[in-house]
Protein backbone atom coordinates (compact mmCIF):
# COMPACT_ATOMS: atom_id res chain seq x y z
CA UNK A 1 0.00 0.00 0.00
CA UNK A 2 1.29 3.45 -0.88
CA UNK A 3 1.80 5.81 2.04
CA UNK A 4 2.79 8.67 -0.27
CA UNK A 5 1.58 9.32 -3.79
CA UNK A 6 3.29 11.97 -5.89
CA UNK A 7 1.08 12.73 -8.88
CA UNK A 8 2.17 14.77 -11.89
CA UNK A 9 4.00 17.24 -9.69
CA UNK A 10 5.52 20.20 -11.51
CA UNK A 11 7.22 23.14 -9.87
CA UNK A 12 8.22 26.28 -11.73
CA UNK A 13 10.53 29.03 -10.52
CA UNK A 14 9.99 31.79 -13.03
CA UNK A 15 10.74 30.09 -16.34
CA UNK A 16 12.67 27.22 -14.78
CA UNK A 17 10.86 23.91 -14.41
CA UNK A 18 12.59 22.50 -11.32
CA UNK A 19 10.19 19.55 -11.48
CA UNK A 20 8.07 18.46 -14.39
CA UNK A 21 5.28 15.91 -14.14
CA UNK A 22 6.93 13.71 -11.55
CA UNK A 23 4.83 10.71 -10.55
CA UNK A 24 5.72 7.88 -8.18
CA UNK A 25 4.58 6.12 -5.01
CA UNK A 26 6.33 5.38 -1.75
CA UNK A 27 5.15 2.07 -0.33
CA UNK A 28 4.54 1.67 3.36
CA UNK A 29 7.57 0.27 5.19
CA UNK A 30 10.11 0.62 2.38
CA UNK A 31 13.21 2.73 1.94
CA UNK A 32 12.90 4.67 -1.28
CA UNK A 33 15.97 6.50 -2.52
CA UNK A 34 15.75 9.61 -4.64
CA UNK A 35 18.89 10.12 -6.70
CA UNK A 36 20.01 12.42 -9.48
CA UNK A 37 22.71 14.94 -10.34
CA UNK A 38 23.05 18.31 -8.60
CA UNK A 39 20.15 20.59 -9.40
CA UNK A 40 17.94 17.70 -10.54
CA UNK A 41 15.11 18.87 -8.29
CA UNK A 42 15.40 16.42 -5.39
CA UNK A 43 15.24 18.96 -2.58
CA UNK A 44 12.51 20.81 -4.45
CA UNK A 45 10.50 17.60 -4.48
CA UNK A 46 10.90 17.26 -0.70
CA UNK A 47 9.74 20.83 -0.30
CA UNK A 48 6.65 20.06 -2.37
CA UNK A 49 5.95 16.94 -0.34
CA UNK A 50 6.35 18.46 3.12
CA UNK A 51 4.51 21.69 2.34
CA UNK A 52 7.20 24.33 1.99
CA UNK A 53 6.10 24.70 -1.63
CA UNK A 54 2.71 24.15 -3.14
CA UNK A 55 3.29 22.34 -6.43
CA UNK A 56 2.57 24.57 -9.44
CA UNK A 57 0.72 21.64 -10.98
CA UNK A 58 -0.14 18.20 -9.63
CA UNK A 59 -0.72 16.96 -6.12
CA UNK A 60 0.73 14.95 -3.27
CA UNK A 61 -1.30 12.45 -1.27
CA UNK A 62 -0.19 11.26 2.14
CA UNK A 63 -2.03 8.32 3.69
CA UNK A 64 -4.77 8.70 1.11
CA UNK A 65 -5.40 12.42 1.66
CA UNK A 66 -4.28 15.34 -0.46
CA UNK A 67 -1.73 17.36 1.48
CA UNK A 68 -0.47 19.79 -1.16
CA UNK A 69 -1.58 23.24 -0.06
CA UNK A 70 -1.28 22.45 3.65
CA UNK A 71 1.41 24.11 5.73
CA UNK A 72 4.52 22.15 6.79
CA UNK A 73 3.44 22.05 10.45
CA UNK A 74 0.09 20.54 9.46
CA UNK A 75 1.77 17.91 7.32
CA UNK A 76 4.22 17.15 10.11
CA UNK A 77 1.32 16.72 12.51
CA UNK A 78 -0.14 14.14 10.13
CA UNK A 79 2.98 12.06 10.51
CA UNK A 80 5.72 13.28 8.18
CA UNK A 81 9.16 14.26 9.46
CA UNK A 82 12.00 15.72 7.44
CA UNK A 83 15.63 16.74 7.69
CA UNK A 84 17.38 19.51 5.83
CA UNK A 85 20.28 19.18 3.43
CA UNK A 86 21.67 22.43 4.81
CA UNK A 87 21.22 21.61 8.49
CA UNK A 88 18.96 23.92 10.46
CA UNK A 89 19.59 23.27 14.15
CA UNK A 90 18.02 25.59 16.70
CA UNK A 91 21.45 27.15 17.08
CA UNK A 92 21.50 28.53 20.60
CA UNK A 93 19.64 25.59 22.12
CA UNK A 94 21.45 22.53 23.33
CA UNK A 95 20.97 19.13 21.73
CA UNK A 96 18.45 17.98 24.32
CA UNK A 97 16.28 21.08 23.97
CA UNK A 98 16.40 20.87 20.18
CA UNK A 99 14.87 17.45 20.32
CA UNK A 100 12.52 18.40 23.16
CA UNK A 101 11.04 21.19 21.04
CA UNK A 102 9.92 18.62 18.51
CA UNK A 103 8.90 15.96 21.03
CA UNK A 104 6.22 18.32 22.37
CA UNK A 105 4.22 17.76 19.19
CA UNK A 106 2.88 14.40 20.35
CA UNK A 107 3.60 14.82 24.08
CA UNK A 108 2.45 18.21 25.37
CA UNK A 109 3.31 17.28 28.97
CA UNK A 110 6.95 17.99 29.62
CA UNK A 111 7.81 14.84 31.59
CA UNK A 112 6.47 12.60 28.84
CA UNK A 113 8.23 14.64 26.16
CA UNK A 114 11.55 14.35 28.01
CA UNK A 115 11.18 10.59 28.09
CA UNK A 116 10.81 10.57 24.30
CA UNK A 117 13.88 12.80 23.94
CA UNK A 118 15.91 10.42 26.04
CA UNK A 119 14.89 7.45 23.90
CA UNK A 120 15.61 9.28 20.67
CA UNK A 121 19.00 10.57 21.83
CA UNK A 122 20.08 7.15 23.02
CA UNK A 123 18.89 5.65 19.76
CA UNK A 124 20.81 8.16 17.61
CA UNK A 125 23.91 8.08 19.80
CA UNK A 126 23.66 11.72 20.81
CA UNK A 127 22.89 11.19 24.50
CA UNK A 128 26.46 12.02 25.54
CA UNK A 129 26.24 15.31 23.64
CA UNK A 130 22.87 16.34 25.05
CA UNK A 131 24.18 19.43 26.83
CA UNK A 132 26.23 20.77 23.94
CA UNK A 133 24.87 23.90 22.28
CA UNK A 134 23.95 22.70 18.81
CA UNK A 135 25.89 25.46 17.09
CA UNK A 136 29.10 23.89 18.42
CA UNK A 137 28.40 20.37 17.23
CA UNK A 138 30.59 18.89 14.47
CA UNK A 139 28.84 18.43 11.12
CA UNK A 140 28.39 14.68 11.42
CA UNK A 141 26.51 15.06 14.67
CA UNK A 142 24.51 18.01 13.41
CA UNK A 143 23.31 15.77 10.57
CA UNK A 144 22.34 13.16 13.14
CA UNK A 145 20.60 15.79 15.25
CA UNK A 146 18.43 16.53 12.21
CA UNK A 147 17.39 12.88 12.18
CA UNK A 148 16.85 12.81 15.95
CA UNK A 149 14.64 15.87 15.81
CA UNK A 150 12.53 14.47 13.00
CA UNK A 151 12.20 11.16 14.87
CA UNK A 152 11.00 12.94 17.99
CA UNK A 153 7.91 14.06 16.08
CA UNK A 154 7.15 10.31 15.86
CA UNK A 155 6.60 10.21 12.11
CA UNK A 156 5.24 7.46 9.90
CA UNK A 157 7.19 8.77 6.91
CA UNK A 158 10.65 10.26 7.24
CA UNK A 159 12.25 12.38 4.52
CA UNK A 160 16.04 12.45 4.75
CA UNK A 161 17.84 15.01 2.59
CA UNK A 162 21.50 14.01 2.20
CA UNK A 163 21.93 12.92 5.79
CA UNK A 164 25.20 11.21 4.82
CA UNK A 165 26.91 14.01 2.95
CA UNK A 166 30.19 15.07 4.50
CA UNK A 167 30.41 12.18 6.97
CA UNK A 168 33.64 10.30 7.57
CA UNK A 169 33.58 6.49 7.09
CA UNK A 170 33.02 5.76 10.78
CA UNK A 171 30.14 8.21 11.01
CA UNK A 172 28.76 6.79 7.79
CA UNK A 173 28.52 3.31 9.29
CA UNK A 174 26.78 4.65 12.39
CA UNK A 175 24.23 6.49 10.28
CA UNK A 176 23.55 3.50 8.04
CA UNK A 177 22.82 1.39 11.11
CA UNK A 178 20.48 4.09 12.41
CA UNK A 179 18.56 4.18 9.13
CA UNK A 180 18.22 0.42 9.13
CA UNK A 181 16.89 0.44 12.69
CA UNK A 182 14.42 3.17 11.81
CA UNK A 183 13.09 0.97 9.06
CA UNK A 184 12.78 -1.92 11.50
CA UNK A 185 10.65 0.31 13.72
CA UNK A 186 8.15 0.38 10.86
CA UNK A 187 8.87 3.91 9.70
CA UNK A 188 8.82 4.47 5.95
CA UNK A 189 11.82 6.38 4.61
CA UNK A 190 12.40 8.47 1.51
CA UNK A 191 16.03 9.40 1.26
CA UNK A 192 18.03 11.67 -1.02
CA UNK A 193 21.60 10.51 -1.32
CA UNK A 194 24.63 10.81 -3.58
CA UNK A 195 26.62 8.01 -1.97
CA UNK A 196 25.98 5.13 -4.38
CA UNK A 197 27.39 2.51 -2.03
CA UNK A 198 24.95 3.56 0.67
CA UNK A 199 22.02 3.75 -1.74
CA UNK A 200 22.62 0.33 -3.21
CA UNK A 201 22.97 -1.29 0.20
CA UNK A 202 19.98 0.18 2.04
CA UNK A 203 17.28 1.07 -0.44
CA UNK A 204 14.42 -1.15 -1.58
CA UNK A 205 13.63 0.95 -4.60
CA UNK A 206 15.17 3.95 -6.34
CA UNK A 207 13.66 6.87 -8.25
CA UNK A 208 16.01 8.80 -10.51
CA UNK A 209 15.49 12.46 -11.34
CA UNK A 210 17.31 14.42 -14.03
CA UNK A 211 16.54 18.02 -14.95
CA UNK A 212 13.31 17.81 -12.99
CA UNK A 213 12.04 14.70 -14.75
CA UNK A 214 11.79 11.16 -13.51
CA UNK A 215 13.99 9.12 -15.85
CA UNK A 216 13.87 5.76 -14.11
CA UNK A 217 12.39 3.84 -11.21
CA UNK A 218 13.21 0.35 -9.96
CA UNK A 219 15.19 -1.88 -7.64
CA UNK A 220 18.88 -1.11 -7.05
CA UNK A 221 19.84 -3.92 -9.44
CA UNK A 222 17.58 -2.57 -12.20
CA UNK A 223 18.79 0.98 -11.75
CA UNK A 224 22.43 -0.08 -11.74
CA UNK A 225 21.98 -1.54 -15.20
CA UNK A 226 19.79 1.17 -16.71
CA UNK A 227 21.83 2.78 -19.54
CA UNK A 228 20.01 6.12 -19.26
CA UNK A 229 20.78 6.35 -15.55
CA UNK A 230 24.37 5.34 -16.04
CA UNK A 231 24.76 8.07 -18.62
CA UNK A 232 22.97 10.79 -16.68
CA UNK A 233 24.24 10.04 -13.27
CA UNK A 234 26.19 6.97 -12.38
CA UNK A 235 28.91 7.64 -14.92
CA UNK A 236 29.33 11.05 -13.51
CA UNK A 237 29.31 9.75 -9.94
CA UNK A 238 31.93 7.15 -10.78
CA UNK A 239 34.20 9.83 -12.17
CA UNK A 240 33.81 12.08 -9.15
CA UNK B 1 22.23 30.80 46.02
CA UNK B 2 20.60 30.81 42.62
CA UNK B 3 17.43 29.31 44.04
CA UNK B 4 17.11 31.64 46.98
CA UNK B 5 17.95 34.82 45.07
CA UNK B 6 14.39 35.48 43.82
CA UNK B 7 13.01 35.14 47.36
CA UNK B 8 15.66 37.44 48.78
CA UNK B 9 14.89 40.05 46.14
CA UNK B 10 11.19 39.71 46.80
CA UNK B 11 11.64 40.01 50.57
CA UNK B 12 13.73 43.14 50.11
CA UNK B 13 11.12 44.64 47.80
CA UNK B 14 8.28 43.86 50.20
CA UNK B 15 10.14 45.48 53.08
CA UNK B 16 11.28 48.47 51.04
CA UNK B 17 8.27 50.76 51.73
CA UNK B 18 9.05 50.53 55.44
CA UNK B 19 12.19 52.54 54.70
CA UNK B 20 9.94 55.54 54.21
CA UNK B 21 9.39 55.56 57.94
CA UNK B 22 12.87 54.61 59.04
CA UNK B 23 14.75 57.18 61.10
CA UNK B 24 18.06 56.47 59.35
CA UNK B 25 18.49 56.23 55.58
CA UNK B 26 15.03 57.60 55.17
CA UNK B 27 13.49 56.97 51.75
CA UNK B 28 11.80 60.08 50.40
CA UNK B 29 8.76 60.02 48.17
CA UNK B 30 10.87 61.08 45.17
CA UNK B 31 12.87 57.90 45.66
CA UNK B 32 9.68 55.90 45.92
CA UNK B 33 8.69 57.38 42.58
CA UNK B 34 11.91 56.23 40.93
CA UNK B 35 11.47 52.76 42.36
CA UNK B 36 7.85 52.54 41.23
CA UNK B 37 8.86 53.60 37.73
CA UNK B 38 11.68 51.07 37.67
CA UNK B 39 9.26 48.29 38.59
CA UNK B 40 6.76 49.46 35.98
CA UNK B 41 9.48 49.38 33.34
CA UNK B 42 10.47 45.95 34.55
CA UNK B 43 6.96 44.77 33.72
CA UNK B 44 7.03 46.26 30.23
CA UNK B 45 10.55 44.95 29.71
CA UNK B 46 9.53 41.42 30.70
CA UNK B 47 6.55 41.69 28.38
CA UNK B 48 8.67 42.87 25.47
CA UNK B 49 11.26 40.21 26.23
CA UNK B 50 8.69 37.45 25.80
CA UNK B 51 8.05 38.52 22.21
CA UNK B 52 11.37 40.07 21.25
CA UNK B 53 13.81 38.05 23.35
CA UNK B 54 12.34 34.56 23.41
CA UNK B 55 10.23 34.53 20.28
CA UNK B 56 12.66 36.71 18.32
CA UNK B 57 10.07 39.16 16.99
CA UNK B 58 11.58 42.58 17.67
CA UNK B 59 8.89 45.19 18.15
CA UNK B 60 9.47 48.92 17.88
CA UNK B 61 5.82 49.59 18.51
CA UNK B 62 5.08 48.49 22.06
CA UNK B 63 3.89 52.02 22.81
CA UNK B 64 0.74 50.99 20.93
CA UNK B 65 -0.11 48.58 23.76
CA UNK B 66 1.17 50.78 26.57
CA UNK B 67 -0.85 53.72 25.29
CA UNK B 68 -3.91 51.62 24.70
CA UNK B 69 -3.79 50.39 28.30
CA UNK B 70 -3.28 53.93 29.56
CA UNK B 71 -6.24 55.22 27.62
CA UNK B 72 -8.45 52.36 28.76
CA UNK B 73 -7.98 53.59 32.32
CA UNK B 74 -8.28 57.29 31.47
CA UNK B 75 -11.36 56.89 29.29
CA UNK B 76 -13.23 54.99 32.00
CA UNK B 77 -13.26 58.22 33.98
CA UNK B 78 -13.41 60.66 31.10
CA UNK B 79 -16.47 59.16 29.43
CA UNK B 80 -18.17 57.00 32.02
CA UNK B 81 -17.22 58.72 35.30
CA UNK B 82 -16.19 55.24 36.44
CA UNK B 83 -13.14 54.41 38.47
CA UNK B 84 -9.99 54.33 36.31
CA UNK B 85 -9.11 51.05 38.00
CA UNK B 86 -11.63 49.38 35.69
CA UNK B 87 -9.09 50.22 33.01
CA UNK B 88 -6.99 47.26 34.09
CA UNK B 89 -9.83 44.90 33.23
CA UNK B 90 -10.90 46.67 30.04
CA UNK B 91 -7.33 46.96 28.79
CA UNK B 92 -7.00 43.18 28.54
CA UNK B 93 -9.45 42.63 25.67
CA UNK B 94 -8.54 46.01 24.15
CA UNK B 95 -4.79 45.39 23.89
CA UNK B 96 -5.38 41.75 22.92
CA UNK B 97 -7.56 42.96 20.04
CA UNK B 98 -4.93 45.45 18.86
CA UNK B 99 -2.29 42.73 19.10
CA UNK B 100 -4.36 40.32 17.06
CA UNK B 101 -4.97 42.86 14.33
CA UNK B 102 -1.31 43.76 14.37
CA UNK B 103 -0.37 40.07 14.31
CA UNK B 104 -2.62 39.42 11.36
CA UNK B 105 -1.09 42.34 9.48
CA UNK B 106 2.59 41.96 10.27
CA UNK B 107 3.50 38.57 11.74
CA UNK B 108 3.80 37.05 8.29
CA UNK B 109 6.61 39.52 7.66
CA UNK B 110 10.08 38.53 8.69
CA UNK B 111 13.11 40.42 9.95
CA UNK B 112 13.36 44.12 9.21
CA UNK B 113 9.93 44.27 7.57
CA UNK B 114 8.32 43.16 10.79
CA UNK B 115 10.31 45.70 12.78
CA UNK B 116 9.32 48.56 10.48
CA UNK B 117 5.68 47.52 10.48
CA UNK B 118 5.51 47.55 14.30
CA UNK B 119 7.15 50.95 14.34
CA UNK B 120 4.54 52.26 11.92
CA UNK B 121 1.66 50.82 13.94
CA UNK B 122 2.89 52.50 17.12
CA UNK B 123 3.01 55.84 15.34
CA UNK B 124 -0.38 55.30 13.71
CA UNK B 125 -1.87 54.71 17.15
CA UNK B 126 -0.39 57.95 18.48
CA UNK B 127 -1.66 60.02 15.57
CA UNK B 128 -5.07 58.37 15.78
CA UNK B 129 -5.41 59.16 19.47
CA UNK B 130 -4.26 62.73 18.85
CA UNK B 131 -6.92 63.25 16.22
CA UNK B 132 -9.95 61.43 17.60
CA UNK B 133 -10.60 64.45 19.77
CA UNK B 134 -14.17 63.53 20.70
CA UNK B 135 -13.06 60.19 22.00
CA UNK B 136 -9.72 61.01 23.53
CA UNK B 137 -9.67 64.77 24.14
CA UNK B 138 -6.81 64.91 21.62
CA UNK B 139 -3.45 66.40 22.47
CA UNK B 140 -4.91 68.14 25.53
CA UNK B 141 -4.77 64.79 27.25
CA UNK B 142 -6.81 63.53 30.15
CA UNK B 143 -6.39 64.28 33.83
CA UNK B 144 -7.86 62.03 36.48
CA UNK B 145 -8.00 62.38 40.23
CA UNK B 146 -5.48 60.16 41.91
CA UNK B 147 -6.73 58.01 44.76
CA UNK B 148 -3.81 58.36 47.15
CA UNK B 149 -1.13 60.89 47.88
CA UNK B 150 0.91 58.25 49.67
CA UNK B 151 3.03 56.21 47.24
CA UNK B 152 2.93 52.96 49.19
CA UNK B 153 -0.32 51.56 47.74
CA UNK B 154 0.88 52.22 44.19
CA UNK B 155 4.12 50.55 45.05
CA UNK B 156 2.32 47.45 46.28
CA UNK B 157 0.14 47.26 43.18
CA UNK B 158 2.96 47.56 40.67
CA UNK B 159 5.04 45.11 42.68
CA UNK B 160 2.16 42.64 42.58
CA UNK B 161 1.88 43.10 38.82
CA UNK B 162 5.61 42.58 38.41
CA UNK B 163 5.65 39.41 40.49
CA UNK B 164 2.63 38.08 38.60
CA UNK B 165 4.30 38.85 35.28
CA UNK B 166 7.53 37.22 36.36
CA UNK B 167 5.77 34.03 37.47
CA UNK B 168 3.64 33.87 34.34
CA UNK B 169 6.60 34.26 32.01
CA UNK B 170 8.75 31.86 33.98
CA UNK B 171 6.01 29.28 33.73
CA UNK B 172 5.45 29.83 30.01
CA UNK B 173 9.14 29.66 29.16
CA UNK B 174 9.56 26.35 30.97
CA UNK B 175 6.67 24.77 29.11
CA UNK B 176 6.01 23.68 25.55
CA UNK B 177 5.17 27.28 24.64
CA UNK B 178 8.57 28.55 25.67
CA UNK B 179 10.35 25.95 23.59
CA UNK B 180 8.14 26.79 20.65
CA UNK B 181 8.87 30.51 21.03
CA UNK B 182 12.62 29.91 21.03
CA UNK B 183 12.34 27.46 18.13
CA UNK B 184 10.58 30.17 16.11
CA UNK B 185 13.36 32.61 17.00
CA UNK B 186 16.15 30.24 16.05
CA UNK B 187 14.78 28.96 12.74
CA UNK B 188 11.25 29.42 11.47
CA UNK B 189 11.58 26.87 8.67
CA UNK B 190 12.93 24.22 11.00
CA UNK B 191 10.19 25.02 13.52
CA UNK B 192 7.48 24.63 10.86
CA UNK B 193 8.85 21.32 9.69
CA UNK B 194 8.89 20.07 13.29
CA UNK B 195 5.17 20.61 13.55
CA UNK B 196 5.17 24.06 15.14
CA UNK B 197 2.47 26.40 13.89
CA UNK B 198 4.81 29.39 13.78
CA UNK B 199 2.14 31.97 13.01
CA UNK B 200 0.02 30.78 15.90
CA UNK B 201 2.81 30.83 18.46
CA UNK B 202 4.06 34.21 17.32
CA UNK B 203 0.53 35.51 17.76
CA UNK B 204 0.32 34.02 21.25
CA UNK B 205 3.61 35.67 22.25
CA UNK B 206 2.46 38.97 20.80
CA UNK B 207 -0.92 38.90 22.54
CA UNK B 208 0.48 37.98 25.95
CA UNK B 209 3.20 40.59 25.57
CA UNK B 210 0.62 43.19 24.57
CA UNK B 211 -1.70 42.46 27.48
CA UNK B 212 1.10 42.75 30.04
CA UNK B 213 2.33 45.98 28.47
CA UNK B 214 -1.23 47.33 28.48
CA UNK B 215 -1.62 46.58 32.19
CA UNK B 216 1.55 48.57 32.86
CA UNK B 217 0.02 51.37 30.79
CA UNK B 218 -3.19 51.31 32.83
CA UNK B 219 -1.10 51.50 35.97
CA UNK B 220 0.73 54.51 34.56
CA UNK B 221 -2.58 56.39 34.25
CA UNK B 222 -3.86 55.69 37.74
CA UNK B 223 -0.46 56.47 39.20
CA UNK B 224 0.48 59.60 37.26
CA UNK B 225 -3.02 61.08 36.99
CA UNK B 226 -2.37 62.64 33.60
CA UNK B 227 -1.76 61.23 30.13
CA UNK B 228 -1.72 62.50 26.57
CA UNK B 229 -0.92 60.72 23.30
CA UNK B 230 2.56 62.23 23.05
CA UNK B 231 3.48 60.71 26.38
CA UNK B 232 1.95 57.25 26.33
CA UNK B 233 2.36 56.52 22.62
CA UNK B 234 5.85 58.00 22.49
CA UNK B 235 8.26 56.29 20.14
CA UNK B 236 11.37 57.45 22.00
CA UNK B 237 10.15 57.42 25.60
CA UNK B 238 8.09 54.24 25.44
CA UNK B 239 8.76 51.95 22.46
CA UNK B 240 12.49 52.50 22.34
CA UNK B 241 12.97 52.79 26.08
CA UNK B 242 11.38 49.34 26.48
CA UNK B 243 13.90 47.91 24.04
CA UNK B 244 16.75 49.67 25.84
CA UNK B 245 15.63 48.24 29.16
CA UNK B 246 15.82 44.73 27.75
CA UNK B 247 19.02 45.26 25.76
CA UNK B 248 20.88 46.77 28.69
CA UNK B 249 19.66 44.13 31.11
CA UNK B 250 19.89 41.11 28.83
CA UNK B 251 17.74 39.76 26.03
CA UNK B 252 16.01 36.45 26.76
CA UNK B 253 17.04 36.38 30.43
CA UNK B 254 14.64 36.31 33.37
CA UNK B 255 16.33 39.07 35.34
CA UNK B 256 17.53 41.21 32.45
CA UNK B 257 14.46 43.44 32.29
CA UNK B 258 14.62 44.17 36.03
CA UNK B 259 18.32 45.03 35.93
CA UNK B 260 17.86 47.07 32.77
CA UNK B 261 14.87 48.95 34.18
CA UNK B 262 16.70 49.92 37.36
CA UNK B 263 19.70 51.17 35.40
CA UNK B 264 17.74 53.00 32.74
CA UNK B 265 15.37 54.72 35.16
CA UNK B 266 18.13 55.65 37.59
CA UNK B 267 20.23 56.98 34.71
CA UNK B 268 17.45 58.97 33.13
CA UNK B 269 16.43 60.52 36.44
CA UNK B 270 20.05 61.40 37.13
CA UNK B 271 20.97 62.69 33.68
CA UNK B 272 17.90 64.89 33.51
CA UNK B 273 19.11 66.82 36.54
CA UNK B 274 22.43 67.74 34.91
CA UNK B 275 22.22 71.37 33.79
CA UNK B 276 22.28 72.05 30.03
CA UNK B 277 23.08 68.46 29.14
CA UNK B 278 19.95 67.07 30.78
CA UNK B 279 17.65 67.67 27.86
CA UNK B 280 19.94 65.60 25.67
CA UNK B 281 19.36 62.46 27.75
CA UNK B 282 18.31 60.52 24.69
CA UNK B 283 21.75 61.12 23.22
CA UNK B 284 23.27 59.47 26.27
CA UNK B 285 20.91 56.52 25.83
CA UNK B 286 21.93 56.23 22.21
CA UNK B 287 25.61 56.13 23.11
CA UNK B 288 24.92 53.67 25.93
CA UNK B 289 23.04 51.40 23.55
CA UNK B 290 25.90 51.40 21.06
CA UNK B 291 28.38 50.54 23.81
CA UNK B 292 26.15 47.72 25.06
CA UNK B 293 25.63 46.26 21.60
CA UNK B 294 29.36 46.26 20.91
CA UNK B 295 30.72 45.09 24.24
CA UNK B 296 27.85 43.29 25.99
CA UNK B 297 25.53 42.04 23.26
CA UNK B 298 23.77 39.81 25.77
CA UNK B 299 23.24 42.63 28.25
CA UNK B 300 24.46 42.96 31.83
CA UNK B 301 22.75 39.76 32.96
CA UNK B 302 23.62 37.72 29.86
CA UNK B 303 27.24 38.83 29.81
CA UNK B 304 27.85 39.16 33.53
CA UNK B 305 30.90 36.89 33.33
CA UNK B 306 32.53 39.17 30.80
CA UNK B 307 31.66 42.08 33.06
CA UNK B 308 33.05 40.42 36.17
CA UNK B 309 36.34 39.81 34.37
CA UNK B 310 36.49 43.46 33.40
CA UNK B 311 36.06 44.58 36.98
CA UNK B 312 38.55 42.19 38.50
CA UNK B 313 41.22 43.30 36.05
CA UNK B 314 40.78 47.02 36.53
CA UNK B 315 38.00 49.20 37.79
CA UNK B 316 36.88 51.82 35.29
CA UNK B 317 36.54 55.28 36.79
CA UNK B 318 32.88 55.60 35.91
CA UNK B 319 31.89 52.83 38.25
N1 LIG C 1 13.44 28.76 -4.26
C1 LIG C 1 13.97 28.63 -5.50
N2 LIG C 1 13.90 29.64 -6.38
C2 LIG C 1 14.43 29.51 -7.62
N3 LIG C 1 15.04 28.41 -8.08
C3 LIG C 1 15.15 27.35 -7.25
C4 LIG C 1 14.61 27.41 -5.92
N4 LIG C 1 14.86 26.21 -5.31
C5 LIG C 1 15.51 25.48 -6.22
N5 LIG C 1 15.67 26.14 -7.37
C6 LIG C 1 16.29 25.61 -8.59
O1 LIG C 1 15.68 24.40 -8.91
C7 LIG C 1 16.62 23.44 -9.36
C8 LIG C 1 16.56 22.20 -8.50
O2 LIG C 1 17.13 22.50 -7.23
P1 LIG C 1 17.17 21.44 -6.05
O3 LIG C 1 17.72 22.12 -4.86
O4 LIG C 1 15.85 20.80 -5.90
O5 LIG C 1 18.21 20.39 -6.59
P2 LIG C 1 18.78 19.10 -5.89
O6 LIG C 1 18.44 17.96 -6.76
O7 LIG C 1 18.37 19.03 -4.48
O8 LIG C 1 20.35 19.36 -6.02
P3 LIG C 1 21.54 19.03 -4.97
O9 LIG C 1 21.97 17.65 -5.23
O10 LIG C 1 22.60 20.02 -5.36
O11 LIG C 1 21.03 19.26 -3.60
C9 LIG C 1 17.97 24.13 -9.34
O12 LIG C 1 18.22 24.60 -10.65
C10 LIG C 1 17.77 25.28 -8.40
O13 LIG C 1 18.60 26.34 -8.74
MG1 LIG D 1 19.26 19.12 -2.66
Amino acid sequence: MAILEVRDVSMFFGGLAALSKVTFDVEKGEILALIGPNGAGKTTLFNCVNGFYKPSIGRVEFKGETVSGLKPHQICARGMGRTFQVVKPLQRMNVFDNVLASAFLRNPARAKAEKVVEEVLLFTGLWEDREIISKGLPLGKRKRLEIARALATQPELLLLDESFAGLNPAELDVSIEIIKSIKKMGITIMIIEHHMKVIMSISDRIVVLNYGQKIAEGTPAQIGHNPQVVEAYLGEAADA
Amino acid sequence: MKRTAPYLVLAALVLLPLMQYSPVLRLGSDWMHVIIMAIMWTVTGMAWNLLGGYCGQVSFGHAAFFGMGSYCAALMTFHFQASPWWGFLVSIPATAAIAMIMGFLVLRLRGPYFVLATLAIGEVMRITFENLVDLTNGTKGITIVRDWVDKTPYYCIILGLAVGTYLLIKRMIGSKWGYYFVAVREDQDAAESLGIDTTRYKTIALVVSAILTGLAGAFYTVYMGYIDPQVVFSLGDISILIIMVVMVGGVATFWGPAVGAVIMIALSEYIRTIPYLGTAYQTFFGILLIVIIIYLPNGLVGDYRKLAKLFTRKTPGAA
